[in-house]
């Protein structure tokens, strides 16, 4: 028996940072809002014991728990895909917050380059560049278009940083300054400088000043604590929904935050959605949401299993190419990067934050001539300076033991004497990558799990050698004694980690036979239905994905609103 | 060494007092929305006397009792943690770190249990990329890692592992690592990989976990802790040696 509730103007599913930021702009536009969110309520009082490696960032305490949901995985179409039972290569976001609460920070935008990738590419370099099952399209928005939404949410967050000399053309200065220089971050500064590159402070979400937002939200300033990535900030000096968007819009009394809330259906009739459905995980209960806007801005994998699961978009086939639901699910290729051992140094590798760092990006998007190389795109090389904690912090010569005496010595030896060179390679869509309901696995109330077929290609491992080849090239610059780099991708794997920058399967675009969602994350298939994530990236850039996530949210969040007063498809 | 404790507690209060009056200051806010920071409400005061009763009573430790494993199993994790981080010239190893009765009560727990895992079946063998799919649990793949390590043990030396000297034991876990032992049940370097991470788990993290005494894993690689701030460490161009603290420092 479905308990139905009285109708309310937009229901919102998932309340991380795509639904806190379109939850503040409804409501403040009069909306009443309901925010359903199936992990539970948090605050920053969670946080004051969060300086605990092993409960953090070892045991996932932040993360949803994998025996109520997962996905299954496989590399290639011949495999069998299998459940992700543990976590490894990416971890999903719980409760208030989402992934913004337990994010590093790190707050880039895409380049111009990226939103038009497949006209600039052909105009520079002819369509043969493009390989035949590589999907890349325009975003049906240009870098000029989403700039004052980057704008917005740089100022909501205070994001802290300094220009980037090789970025898209900015309205507006960072709203506070850059972070502090540590001497690691000066080593790579000088040396990239003297390569002839361009180097710049990471743009940060961890405060480098007091700060004073225009929703009137204040924040302290960073103290450079080290426990960023997998951990909630005791300060809030990181911007997290929980402390800058969610508080504004419960402010406006329109909006019902109920957490503990899985949505499993979006309920329509005549290509209309008319609601959700949803479980009360607390007492089992099903409950009917009846709402005149549906807005999906949960994860990427839950986006993509909702709309399929409630039988609305058209899903994608690989073999022909055709449908949208599910179409170029991209990653992140991080692993070109390289350890330099520095002897006679001693840094304070333990001391950080999770934005602190030093950046170039002259082998990003297409800032470089691509003419004499196997691969599109880049990515970003960094100095990262995120605090270096000793469970998962031992870094040793490549070749040496991995326990016993040696590894001890070792272990001790260089976790203070070396520093790394990363990349953030972007993370080009192909015909077979996808996302599609898993025949076998279900979840807890035996919904079918969302199966992921993924695995590298040439393009990511022509890239991958290339950044470490740079990331080496900078570490000697450096000056250090010893540099292991990365030598081969090898294949994706799932239970190591990577990054949890996973992209696509809602896509964007200008033509709804190619793209799910059009520039306002409004379903082309259906009106009132708004998807709104990096489940909407075509591609995943050489960058952080957050910033890019935070500009399409504020979008959408004007396009609701526009909606709700005149109907109609937005774009 | 009485009244050497009693300094040391004096210090920590001190220290955590100006903790707190750091901690009051900095949760900043003007105008509007106060959201930042630890706020003063959730830092308890007036538990230094507390504090000081407790440092008196704790003549044992009480934790370091068994959860999970029994004395035999105990003794053989004991003995192979220390193989993996053994004690030498820079300082203690798993064993006097308490490495074992961590990893006891880790099993003993959710951890041990899988309680966060996905085991639903069907269970079938995956690829090497697609990760752990079989349907053990980890206590349950301990006890029986720990018997195939003595099986093995007496089958090559004739002894029990931890009768072996310590090059046989290194020997053992070595076949053990590469998957030159074979076994039905579990896989030889699933089991020893799970014991290796276990056992730098115990080294490093918060001592509140059974394991790390006294703070030792840290102090030998000059590792802080849990520290509530550097900003004063950020800029610095010198080592800064900081004498570590653990989460009961926040108490």
């Amino acid at each position: 028996m479905v308990k139905k509730l009285p109708k309310t103007d937009v229901v919102i599913v998932g309340v991380g940072w795509g639904g806190g930021i379109i939850a503040s702009e409804l409501t403040k536009q009069g909306l009443n809002v309901v925010g359903l969110e199936k992990g539970q309520e948090r605050e920053t009082e969670d946080y004051y014991m969060a300086h605990d490696e092993l409960r953090y960032a070892v045991r996932y305490e932040l993360m949803s728990d994998l025996s109520k949901e997962t996905l299954t995985f496989r590399g290639n179409e011949k495999m069998r895909a299998l459940p992700m039972r543990q976590y490894g290569s990416f971890l999903l976001g719980d409760g208030v917050g989402g992934a913004g609460v337990h994010w590093n920070g790190q707050t880039f935008r895409f380049l111009p380059y990226d939103f038009e990738i497949r006209t600039r590419t052909i105009e520079r370099y002819g369509k043969d560049k493009i390989p035949a099952d590589m999907t890349i399209q325009d975003w049906g928005i240009t870098y000029d278009e989403i700039e004052p939404y980057y704008d917005k949410f740089e100022k909501m967050a205070g994001i802290s940083g300094e220009e980037n000399p090789l970025g898209g053309k900015r309205s507006n200065k960072y709203p506070t300054k850059p972070m502090l220089h540590s001497p690691q971050m000066k080593m790579f500064k000088q040396a990239t400088e003297s390569l002839n590159y361009h180097p710049y402070t990471i743009p940060s979400a961890n405060l480098s000043e007091n700060y004073t937002n225009p929703d009137g939200i204040s924040r302290a300033a960073c103290q450079y604590c080290a426990f960023c990535e997998r951990f909630g900030c005791e300060y809030g000096a990181k911007a997290d929904p929980v402390v800058t968007v969610i508080p504004i819009a419960k402010n406006t009394g329109k909006f019902d935050l109920r957490t503990h809330s899985w949505v499993r259906r979006v309920l329509h009739k005549d290509g209309k959605a008319t609601g959700v459905l949803y479980t009360d995980v607390t007492t089992g209960e099903e409950i009917e949401q009846p709402a005149d806007m549906v807005v999906l801005t949960s994860y990427v994998f839950n986006n993509v299993k909702l709309l399929l699961n409630s039988e609305i978009g058209r899903p994608y086939n690989p073999s022909t190419g055709r449908g949208v639901i599910g179409k170029n699910y991209a990653y992140q290729i991080i692993k070109g990067s390289a350890t330099g051992f520095f002897e006679d140094k001693k840094f304070n590798n333990f001391a950080g934050a999770g934005s602190l760092g030093m950046v170039i990006d002259d082998f990003n998007g297409d800032n470089f001539d691509h003419s004499d190389v196997n691969f599109l795109h880049g990515g970003y090389l960094s100095l990262t300076q995120t605090g270096k904690r000793p469970i998962q912090s031992n870094p040793i010569p490549a070749d040496s033991p991995t326990w016993g005496k040696e590894f001890k010595q070792n272990s001790m030896k260089y976790i203070n004497k070396t520093l790394s060179i990363g990349a953030m390679g972007a993370s080009l869509p192909f015909k077979q990558h996808y996302l599609d309901l898993d025949p076998m696995y279900k979840d807890a109330f035996g919904d079918p799990l969302i199966r992921m077929t993924y695995d590298f290609k040439d393009q990511d491992r022509e890239l991958a050698k290339f950044t470490a080849t740079k990331a080496k090239e900078i570490l000697k610059e450096m000056g250090a004694d010893r540099i292991d780099a990365m030598e081969e991708l090898g294949p994706y794997e799932i239970n190591t980690y990577q990054t949890t920058h996973n992209t696509g399967g809602v896509i964007m675009g200008g033509d709804p036979e190619t793209s799910a969602v059009n520039n306002y994350s409004q379903m082309w298939d259906m009106d009132n239905l708004f998807v709104v994530g990096a489940s909407s990236f075509p591609h995943n850039s050489g960058y952080n994905p957050t910033d890019t996530v935070g500009a399409l949210a504020y979008r959408a969040a004007e396009g609701i609103v526009k909606y709700s007063k005149n109907g109609g498809q937005l774009a | 060494m009485a009244e050497d404790n009693h300094n040391e507690e004096e210090k920590l209060d001190k220290d955590s007092l100006s903790r707190r009056k750091f901690l009051r200051n900095s949760g900043f806010a003007v105008g509007g929305l106060a959201v930042g920071g630890v706020l003063g409400s959730v830092i308890p005061w007036g538990n230094e006397e507390k504090e000081q009763q407790q440092a008196a009573n704790e003549t044992k430790n009480f934790n370091q009792a068994l959860m999970n494993f029994n004395q035999v199993e105990f003794q053989v994790v004991e003995a192979a943690t220390e193989r993996i981080f053994p004690e030498d010239d820079l300082g203690p190893g798993a064993k006097s770190l308490g490495v074992a009765f961590y990893i006891d009560h880790q099993l003993a727990g959710s951890y041990g249990f899988n309680a966060r895992d996905y085991m639903n079946p069907p269970f079938f063998h995956g690829e090497k990329t697609q990760g752990y799919q079989g349907r053990l649990k980890r206590r349950e793949i301990f006890r029986i890692g720990i018997r195939e390590m003595q099986n093995y043990s007496h089958e090559k030396f004739e002894k029990g592992f931890t009768d072996l000297t310590a090059e046989e034991q290194d020997t053992v876990l070595t076949d053990f690592a590469e998957d030159n032992v074979n076994l039905t049940t579990i896989s030889a370097s699933g089991f020893f990989n799970l014991i290796r991470s276990m056992t730098l788990e115990g080294v490093y993290s918060d001592p509140l976990y059974g394991g790390n005494r006294n703070m030792e894993g840290w102090k030998m690689r000059d590792y802080p802790g849990d520290q509530m701030n550097y900003t004063k460490v950020i800029e610095s161009e010198e080592f800064q040696q900081i004498e570590p603290r653990s989460l009961r420092d926040h108490m």
